[in-house]
């Protein structure tokens, strides 16, 4: 009996170690979108090269699975996931579309320019207020909205195979699913 | 050596710098409101809104460039007539509680404000079980000799 109640306090250490344990895996930077399962706040941004169309909120609700991807000439990040965003933007199941987020007069041009052109339709925000109104903490992100506009995903980070085929895949498989 | 007055004059700096150096802000000059005012009401919101970038400091003494984007949002809701609490609402509908640095007691965030006190009522009732006192028959004080034992006593006395 006495062996055992002096077993309590170590029971209670195991207990919390797991825990905080358990805590310590999570990502601080995976924080929940106050969009999720919402459609965008109503946005206009204009053309960030001329020869294409900007992005309003209304393109994000056309039927489509859209992927939206934020990005800035100035973010590593986004260097790494371009070759990933060229490759998406060759499939028909989704229309990639993207936000050019906090970049000075240029560099986001010179960007399409040097790398190639993933996006179907380009906003610039330059003063980066429609970034902050989708909650956008830092470049790349990517939302997936499904066909009626609303957000379903949303992944904070560059995309790799990985991220894909684990988190944005499978939301993917679900919207069509539901169509 | 250095002369005496150089090393005074260092030992002054040293003692200023130690007053004035937690005194550095992120505000930059161009951010900064007119009115004295609603400045001071900026710095006291954005005190309690996290970065979302480097995320334990708040946006006032951040230098990251999406801290600043917010801190200018603070001071233009403010301009427009926005009250605290609607600033904050403002930001809290685009990134959720997370850019509060002081969570709001709810639902959710229950156990974490009542959490620690039910940690401590815990410790406290093991700590009671554990020091409490044992034994209580064997320190009840012993009974009075009786007759026998009385000149037992005396006889070994007595040979002292």
């Amino acid at each position: 009996m006495k062996r055992a109640s002096s077993l309590i306090p170590v029971a209670v250490f195991a207990v919390l170690a797991g825990a905080m344990g358990l805590g310590l895996t999570h990502n601080p930077r995976e924080l929940p979108s106050m969009l999720a399962d919402r459609p965008t706040p109503v946005f206009s941004l204009p053309p960030l090269l001329p020869a294409m169309a900007g992005l309003q909120s209304q393109d994000l609700s056309k039927g489509d699975v859209v992927l939206l991807n934020v990005f800035a000439s100035w973010c590593g990040g986004c260097r790494y996931e371009h070759p990933m965003l060229m490759r998406l933007a060759a499939d028909k199941r989704w229309k990639l579309v993207g936000i050019n987020w906090k970049d000075a007069p240029g560099k986001g041009a010179q960007w399409i320019n040097d790398y190639g052109n993933p996006y179907k339709l380009l906003g610039d925000d330059s003063s980066g207020r429609t970034g902050i109104d989708l909650g956008v903490t830092g470049v790349p992100e990517t939302f997936v909205i499904d066909r009626g506009g609303r957000v379903r995903y949303r992944h904070a980070g560059p995309l790799t195979p990985e991220v894909w085929a684990k988190d944005i895949e499978p939301v993917i498989a679900q919207i069509e699913e539901r169509s | 050596m250095f002369p005496m007055a150089a090393r005074k004059v260092a030992t002054a700096f040293l003692l200023l710098s130690c007053f004035l150096g937690g005194q550095a802000f992120a505000v930059l000059p161009d951010e900064v409101l007119k009115d004295p005012v609603l400045e001071a009401r900026a710095r006291v919101i954005s005190q309690d809104l996290r970065c979302l970038v480097c995320q334990n400091q708040a946006i006032d003494d951040s230098g990251a460039p999406l801290a600043r984007d917010l801190r200018i949002i603070v001071r233009e809701r403010l301009t427009k007539g926005d009250s605290n609490e609607q600033v904050v609402q403002y930001l809290v509908a685009r990134y959720g509680n997370y850019v509060l640095l002081k969570p709001p007691f709810q639902a959710d965030t229950l156990l974490l404000w009542i959490g620690p006190g039910i940690f401590l009522l815990l410790a406290a009732g093991t700590a009671a079980f554990y020091f409490r006192p044992r034994n209580m028959k064997a320190e009840a004080p012993a009974s009075a000799l009786d007759e026998t034992e009385q000149s037992q006593l005396a006889e070994l006395v007595k040979d002292i």
